[in-house]
C-alpha cells in the first residue's frame, strides 16, 4: 500500500497513530498530581517534538545514508524561519505563503552551500559546513540587519505592508483561518488534555515528510546514497559519479530543515539570529545519534528524547527537589539535594551529557538498538518457554 | 590497431621514473598479462589506465578515444572495469544490490535521481542483478550481508559487478593475492569462463606466474617503468632477458 511493504507500513501507521493521540499519551498523570510536571503533552513542546522530528528526520537523509555530518544545519532552519516572517511582513499570517517560500529558499541555500563543501569528505566537509553556517549566523547578527532585524530578531510590526491581510484576519499565524496557537481543552477526571491546532499542522506535515523519507530510503536514491556510505571507491569505478547524489541529499536533507524552521515561525511568529547558532547545528547531530542514525525511527526518538529532557528537566530546581525528598532527615535531605543539583535546572545538559555518552558507549546504534535488543530478549524467552513444552512428549 | 593503446606514457613522482616510455597495445578480445618485479610500474600503469593518475608524457587511447582528463566514472562509462587487489565492494549492502548498482550504472548512466520509486519494482534491473548472481553461482548468497562473506566470493561478487555493466575491457589487478590455493584455481577457472563466454577484452597485471601462464594470450614483461618484451606466453617463459630480469630473480 502506497508504495510501501508490509513492515513500512506497519510503522508509518504507527507512528501516525502515536502522533495523533499524542495529547493523550504525553499527558499520563492527572492535573494535580505531583507527577503532572513530568506531562510533556502542551502544546510547545508538542509542536517542537513534531518540528524537531522533522529537522532530524531530514539531517539524518544526509547522515544516516551517506555519512556526511553536516555542522551547520542550523542555517537552514534559520534561513526558512526569516522566510515564514518574511511572508507575514509582506502578505498576511497566512502560512500558506511562507512554508513553501522557506523549503525553497533553504534549498537554494544548501545548494550553494552544499556546492563548495561537498567537494571535500570526511571532517573537512564537516568543517566546511560549520563555517558557512556560523558566516550565516555573524550576517544575520550584524551585516544584514536590514532583512534579519538583527540582534533583536525579525518580528511582524505594525507599519508592515500585510497587503493581503483582511479586516477580520487572526493577528497570529494561521492556516485559511485555523489559528495556529488556539487549543480545545478537555477534562476526564483527574486529567486534561490540550489539543493545539498548532501541534496537529506540525504533526500531519511530520507524518508527511516521514513517509517521504521511508520512499527515499528504499528507493534506488536511498539505495545508492548507502553505497556512497560503504564505499566511494567502488562507486566511482563503476561509472558513478558521487558527487551529484551527495549533493541531492545535501538540498533535501536541506530543505527538511527549512520546512522546520519555517513551522518554527509559523508556530511563534519570530525569527532570531540565535537559531543559527551552531550548538543548534550540534543539537540535530546529538538527536541524530542519540536515535540511531541510518533508521528511520532514530531521529523522531532522538529529537523527542532531547527536547523531553531539554524542558521537563530543566524546570525542576532545588525547591521542587526539597519537596521531593521531605521524608528524609532535614541534614540528609540538604546533602541528596545537593549530590542531584548539578543535574537538573540549568544542569540538565549534564544530564544529558551522561545519558548520551552511555548510549553511544554500550549501544552504538543508539535508542533503535535499544529496543531492538529488548525485542530480541522478548522473543529469546518466548522461545525458550516453547522449547521444553515441544520435547516433553517425546521423553 | 588495438582496443587499448598507450603510446610513449611518462609519469614521474618527484625523482623517481614511474614509467618511461611506455607502449602497448591491447588487442580486442584477448587477454593480455602484464607482468613485472615489484616497483616495475605495473600498479601506476594501471592507474593511468583508469584515470586516478594523469601521466606526464605520452597517450591513451581506448577504442579511437582518448582517456587522458577524464574522471574514473567517466572512464567506467566508455567500458572499462576494474578489479581491485583488494576486493572493492559495498560491504554494508546486501549482495543482490551490490549487483543492483552496476546494472543501474550500465542502464541509467552516471546519475540519475529516482528518489520515489521502490528498487525492487525496478523489474529488469531486480533480474537482471539475479541472473549474474546465477552466472556467477551466488544465487543463494543474494539476501546476504556483502561484507560477511569470505574473500574468495567477495572477489567473485567484484568481478559479477563489473561484468554487469557490460565492459569492453576488464582490468584485473593481482586478482588472486593474498588468496588460498583452492580460491586461485577457482578464480582462474572463472576468469577463463568469462573469457570463453564473452566478448571481452581482458588486461590482467599479476605476480602469480601460475595465473599468468594459465590465462595470458599475450605477456608485457615491465622493468624499471619501461616495457622489456611482448610476446606469447611460450616465448615469455624462455626469453633470456626475461629471466634475467625477473623470472630469474624469484626462481
Amino acid at each position: 500500500m502506497l508504495g510501501l511493504n508490509k513492515k513500512d507500513m506497519t510503522l508509518l501507521i504507527v507512528v501516525t497513530i502515536l502522533t495523533l493521540s499524542a495529547p493523550f499519551i504525553l499527558n499520563p498523570f492527572p492535573t494535580d498530581s505531583a507527577m503532572a510536571q513530568f506531562n510533556a503533552g502542551y502544546p510547545d513542546l508538542m509542536q517542537r517534538f513534531a518540528i524537531f522530528g522533522i529537522f532530524a528526520i531530514g539531517f539524518n537523509l544526509l547522515f544516516g545514508l551517506t555519512g556526511y555530518l553536516s555542522f551547520g544545519h542550523a542555517a537552514f532552519l534559520g534561513v526558512g524561519s526569516y522566510s515564514v516572517v518574511w511572508m507575514y511582513k509582506l502578505l498576511d499570517y497566512n502560512v500558506i505563503w511562507g512554508l513553501p517560500l522557506a523549503i525553497v529558499t533553504s534549498g537554494i541555500f544548501a545548494l550553494l552551500i552544499g556546492f563548495v563543501s561537498m567537494r571535500r569528505s570526511g571532517i573537512y566537509f564537516s568543517i566546511l559546513t560549520l563555517a558557512f553556517a556560523q558566516m550565516s549566523f555573524n550576517l544575520a547578527y550584524s551585516v544584514l540587519t536590514p532583512i534579519t532585524n538583527g540582534e533583536t530578531g525579525l518580528q511582524v510590526y505594525n507599519n508592515d505592508p500585510q497587503v493581503l491581510m483582511g479586516a477580520n484576519e487572526a493577528s497570529s499565524p494561521h492556516l485559511f483561518g485555523l489559528v495556529m496557537n488556539s487549543s480545545a481543552k478537555v477534562g476526564v477526571g483527574a486529567w486534561e488534555f490540550t489539543f493545539n491546532n498548532g501541534y496537529y499542522f506540525c504533526g500531519v506535515i511530520a507524518i508527511l515528510v516521514f513517509y517521504l523519507s521511508i520512499r527515499i530510503f528504499r528507493s534506488p536514491f536511498g539505495m545508492m546514497l548507502r553505497a556512497i556510505k560503504s564505499n566511494q571507491t567502488r562507486m566511482a569505478y563503476t561509472g558513478l559519479n558521487p558527487r551529484p547524489y551527495t549533493l541531492a541529499a545535501f538540498v533535501i536533507s536541506g530543505m527538511y530543515a527549512g520546512l522546520a524552521g519555517g513551522l518554527l515561525a509559523s508556530m511563534d511568529p519570530l525569527a532570531g539570529a540565535e537559531r543559527m547558532q551552531w550548538t543548534a547545528s550540534g543539537e540535530v547531530v546529538l538527536m541524530t545519534i542519540l536515535g540511531g542514525a541510518g533508521t528511520l525511527m532514530g531521529p523522531v526518538l532522538g529529537a523527542g528524547f532531547i527536547k523531553y529532557f531539554e524542558n521537563i528537566f530543566s524546570k525542576i530546581n532545588d525547591t521542587v527537589l526539597h519537596n521531593w525528598f521531605a521524608f528524609l532527615p532535614d541534614g540528609l535531605e540538604d546533602f541528596v539535594v545537593f549530590l542531584i543539583h548539578p543535574f537538573i535546572g540549568k544542569g540538565w545538559h549534564l544530564t544529558l551529557g551522561i545519558l548520551f555518552m552511555l548510549v553511544v558507549t554500550f549501544l552504538p546504534g543508539g535508542l533503535v538498538e535499544g529496543g531492538q535488543r529488548i525485542a530480541a530478549m522478548i522473543k529469546r524467552t518466548k522461545e525458550d518457554e516453547d522449547t521444553p513444552a515441544k520435547t516433553e512428549p517425546a521423553e | 590497431m588495438g582496443i587499448l593503446e598507450v603510446k610513449d606514457v611518462g609519469k614521474r613522482f618527484g625523482g623517481l621514473q614511474a614509467l618511461g616510455d611506455v607502449n602497448l597495445s591491447v588487442a580486442e578480445n584477448t587477454v593480455h598479462a602484464i607482468i613485472g618485479p615489484n616497483g616495475a610500474g605495473k600498479s601506476t600503469l594501471l592507474n593511468v589506465l583508469v584515470g586516478k593518475l594523469i601521466p606526464d608524457t605520452g597517450s591513451v587511447m581506448f577504442d579511437g578515444q582518448s582517456v587522458l582528463g577524464r574522471k574514473p566514472y567517466e572512464i567506467n562509462q566508455m567500458g572499462i572495469s576494474r578489479v581491485f587487489q583488494t576486493p572493492e565492494i559495498f560491504i554494508d549492502l546486501s549482495v543482490l544490490e551490490n549487483m543492483m548498482i552496476p546494472c543501474f550504472a550500465k542502464r541509467d548512466g552516471s546519475f540519475r535521481m529516482h528518489a520515489i520509486e521502490n528498487m525492487h519494482d525496478e523489474k529488469d534491473i531486480v533480474e537482471k542483478a539475479e541472473s549474474m548472481l546465477e552466472d556467477m553461482n551466488m544465487a543463494d548468497k543474494r539476501e546476504m550481508h556483502a561484507g560477511s562473506m569470505s574473500r574468495g566470493d567477495k572477489r567473485r561478487l567484484e568481478i559479477g559487478m563489473c561484468l554487469a555493466q557490460e565492459p569492453r575491457l576488464l582490468l584485473l589487478d593481482e586478482p588472486t593475492a593474498g588468496m588460498a590455493r583452492a580460491d586461485t584455481n577457482n578464480t582462474i577457472d572463472l576468469l577463463k569462463q568469462i573469457k570463453d563466454e564473452r566478448d571481452i577484452t581482458i588486461a590482467i597485471i599479476e605476480h602469480d606466474m601460475h595465473v599468468v601462464f594459465s590465462l595470458a594470450e599475450r605477456i608485457t614483461v615491465l622493468a624499471q617503468g619501461t616495457p622489456l618484451v611482448e610476446d606469447t606466453p611460450e616465448n615469455i617463459k624462455g626469453h633470456p632477458k626475461v629471466r634475467e630480469a625477473y623470472l630469474g630473480e624469484s626462481a
